[in-house]
């Protein structure tokens, strides 16, 4: 350990030396450099619980047989799921796979690979009611989660619009099903490998034997890589024809039946062996595409201001009465108040909105936008004290001197004179802070409320480009925000404070 | 038929290493136009604030508008209300509430603590900022207002509330002559009225002119006292002297050879 820093020191200098960086790029690469998210678990990709240091899971054996027959190393990089199509776009990596689902807007935007995979979308629910939900149509005003960006949440829109379900996308695939155990939801559609998976973990659930879709997973290239693309059908089909990806997924416990006959008709059909499977979402121009989702931008864009305002009117009244607290109040009071903001703003505030909707959830079972709005609001009332309280003590002493000899008493010389003046002192300082929470509450999407951030995501992974929906979201933001901070100088101008 | 409005005995106040005021005593008549004077830095503003309870002191007695100011921690303020009551003071830098207009200023206690109607509150405070000639800045708020106007409307404001005693500190020091006679006339019409005005001031000309009596203080104590022109005429105390000698017009004494 103590020679480390050295070998680097060494290495390094040998780098700068030897022409050796230049010389990597003319030489072939060997290494197939595959992108997947170990947050997604077993038995997609896992960290070993052994040897962390150790990748485990079906598709990490995938990657590793596609880069065996390809004469190369398999390297794994490490990527956010939602992010892979985005990631593999900007070369980070030459194939995403893990868990990758056949999409057309995938299809359509990126070189796909057959599918080697096919899974079901089945319905959770809860042990006792499964023979009242056992269909989407059974679910009519009933919440139903899955993870955000799938073919199993599509299929929830849809239901949305002819079952009347409602649909709860969630940033993962563990927490719909805890979710459901503690009856915030009252089922969930994944795929059955993580339907499966978690009625395991979770005691209380079942699963529906009727799936309620097919789907099939892939690998995603960059849409210029079609050569290595078709060399990776070649390895897939023939690794289905020799029995290696069947051995694979009997070691992983995903064999059946149902595999076995999809991959008879992948090796009979050809390349395009899914090319026709029924599918939510039409294919569809841009100028379509943005026609569709624009009243869902707009409706999210709802939320971000409603919450955005709820919050900061819990942040302003939160905020002041912990200021007066600090300025006025006891000892003890005053040390209470000071480790609530400090803790608040030492800590993440993903972190406690996570703690607040998740690891609460045991002792008070708040709605997601409850849960967002409190912990917004809680949060930022941390900030906003520190503002009121500096502007509270910035009020020149005169003005409280002249106060108390007219008889005021000490609330009506806070009420009508100090606050007064320290609001007017606060209002730049708060004006900033609004803009910050306007942004800052597109971090609920963690905890399932979908806001315009996370809707304007969703549209971007559905056409598969991020420059219309991220300037027509920017536009969105910015037509809340800018009319705030003239407002705000409006104000500022009109309440100028000067004592002479 | 003399009625002792403010009455100080033995009043002691100091600052960490400094005394401000050691025993200290002064009387004030109804009806009287008292000018306190004395070098800068010798404690005529602390003697005021501390009659107005924003100082506490050490030792001695304060009996004013039928309140008993003793030594130690100030009293609460729901004690003070006959004092609040009964004593206006007007600071040297007014101390006007910036977030509201001049009438705004003179109506806040009339209403909050008064208890006076709105638009009772705001006739007489019309009514007072006119006989004081700033009506027509009613509307303006403290930072549009020049000096003198800022030192009318806060002389309304201290007579918003009808006070017997009325506490100015140093009222002339920024006023040019046309002004400081103006004031002496306002003041002179308020004490005619009934009013007790104590004045903390370094200009012996427009004592000499406006006041009834003269205090002089040096060192923390009143060393010197009485009728206004036998003080500054015949009085042969040192401290007197050397105030006098000082150039009134510049509101400052000379700096001590």
């Amino acid at each position: 350990m103590v020679a480390t820093p050295l070998v680097v020191a060494l290495s390094w200098s040998g780098l700068l030396v030897t022409p050796s960086l230049l010389a990597q790029t003319s030489v072939p690469r060997v290494e197939l450099r595959w992108g997947g998210d170990a947050e997604g678990g077993a038995p997609f990709v896992e960290a070993d619980p052994a040897n962390p240091s150790v990748l485990r899971g079906f598709d990490v054996e995938v990657a590793a047989l596609i880069a065996h027959d390809l004469g190369m190393t398999p390297r794994f990089v490490q990527v956010a799921w939602s992010s892979i199509d985005a990631s593999v776009a900007r070369g980070d990596f030459d194939i995403g796979m893990s868990g990758v689902e056949d999409r057309p807007a995938r299809r359509r935007l990126f070189a796909v690979t057959i599918p080697y995979f096919e899974f079901r979308e089945i319905l959770t629910v809860r042990a006792a009611e499964r023979q009242r939900y056992s269909t989407l149509a059974s679910l009519r005003g009933r919440r139903v989660g899955t993870l955000g960006g799938t073919q199993a949440y599509e299929m929830l829109l849809e239901a949305e619009s002819v079952h009347g379900v409602l649909p709860v996308s969630y940033d993962d695939d563990v927490h719909p099903y805890t979710d459901l155990a503690e009856g915030r939801l009252d089922a969930v559609l994944l795929d059955n490998i993580i339907a499966a998976r978690s009625v395991r973990r979770t005691p209380g659930l079942a699963t529906v034997d009727a799936p309620a879709g097919t789907g099939h997973y892939v690998g995603v290239l960059a849409p210029q890589q079609s050569t290595l693309r078709h060399r990776v059908d070649d390895v897939l089909r023939a690794a289905m024809a020799d029995g290696r990806l069947e051995q694979i997924y009997r070691r992983w416990n995903i064999w059946d039946a149902q595999q076995a006959a999809f991959f008879r008709r992948t090796l009979a059909s050809g390349a395009a062996g899914t090319q026709g499977r029924a599918e939510a979402a039409g294919p569809g121009g841009l100028l379509e595409a943005t026609r569709r989702y624009l009243p869902a931008l707009l409706k999210a864009s709802l939320i971000t201001i409603v919450l955005s305002c709820l919050s900061m009117a819990l942040a302003v009244t939160v905020g002041i009465g912990v200021a007066t607290g600090r300025v006025y109040g006891g000892a003890w009071p005053r040390r209470a108040l000071t480790a609530y903001v400090e803790a608040t703003r030492g800590t993440p505030v993903l972190l406690q909105l996570f703690v607040l909707y998740y690891g609460l959830s045991s002792l008070v079972r708040l709605p997601a936008f409850v849960a967002a709005c409190v912990g917004l609001g809680v949060n930022y009332a941390a900030y906003e004290s520190e503002i009121y309280r500096g502007a509270l003590q910035a009020v020149p002493a005169g003005q409280l001197e002249a106060a108390r000899t007219l008889g005021l008493s000490e609330v009506q010389t806070l009420r009508l004179v100090r606050g007064p003046q320290a609001f007017r002192l606060a209002l730049a300082p708060m004006t900033n802070d609004f803009v910050a929470l306007l942004k800052d509450s597109s971090l609920v999407s963690v905890i399932t409320v979908i806001e315009l951030t996370k809707q304007t995501s969703i549209f971007a992974a559905n056409i598969g480009s991020w420059i219309l929906p991220g300037s027509l979201c920017a536009a969105m933001y910015l037509a809340m925000s800018l009319p705030l901070s003239r407002l705000a100088r409006r104000l500022e101008r009109r309440w100028q404070v000067t004592e002479r | 038929m003399n009625e002792t409005v403010l009455s100080i005995a033995g009043l002691r106040l100091s600052r960490p290493g400094r005394a401000l005021i050691s025993g200290l005593d002064l009387c004030v008549e109804r009806g009287e136009f008292v000018a306190l004077m004395g070098l800068s830095g010798g404690g005529k503003t602390t003697l005021l604030r501390a009659i107005v309870a924003l100082e506490p002191f050490e030792a001695g007695l304060i009996q004013v508008a039928g309140t008993c100011l003793r030594p130690g921690p100030l009293p609460a303020q729901s004690q003070l209300g006959g004092l609040r009551r009964g004593v206006g003071i007007v600071f040297q830098f007014h101390h006007l509430f910036a977030h509201l207009t001049a009438l705004e200023n003179v109506t806040l206690a009339p209403i909050h603590v008064g208890h006076v109607a709105r638009e009772a509150a705001e006739r007489r405070a019309r009514e007072l900022l006119e006989s004081l000639g700033v009506l027509a800045r009613a509307n303006a708020l403290p930072s549009q207002l020049s000096g003198g106007e800022a030192q009318r409307v806060a002389i309304a404001r201290a007579l918003a509330t009808d006070p017997a005693l009325l506490l100015l500190d140093e009222p002339t020091a920024s006023l040019d002559p046309a002004r400081r006679e103006e004031l002496g006339a306002s003041l002179r019409m308020l004490q005619a009225n009934g009013r007790t005005l104590l004045v903390t001031t370094h200009d012996h000309a427009f004592v000499r002119q406006f006041a009834s009596r003269v205090a002089i203080l040096a060192d923390g104590v009143v060393v010197d006292q009485g009728d206004t022109a036998h003080v500054l005429d015949h009085s042969r105390h040192p401290a007197t002297r050397q105030l006098l000698q000082s150039t009134p017009r510049a509101g400052r004494p000379s700096p001590a050879p």
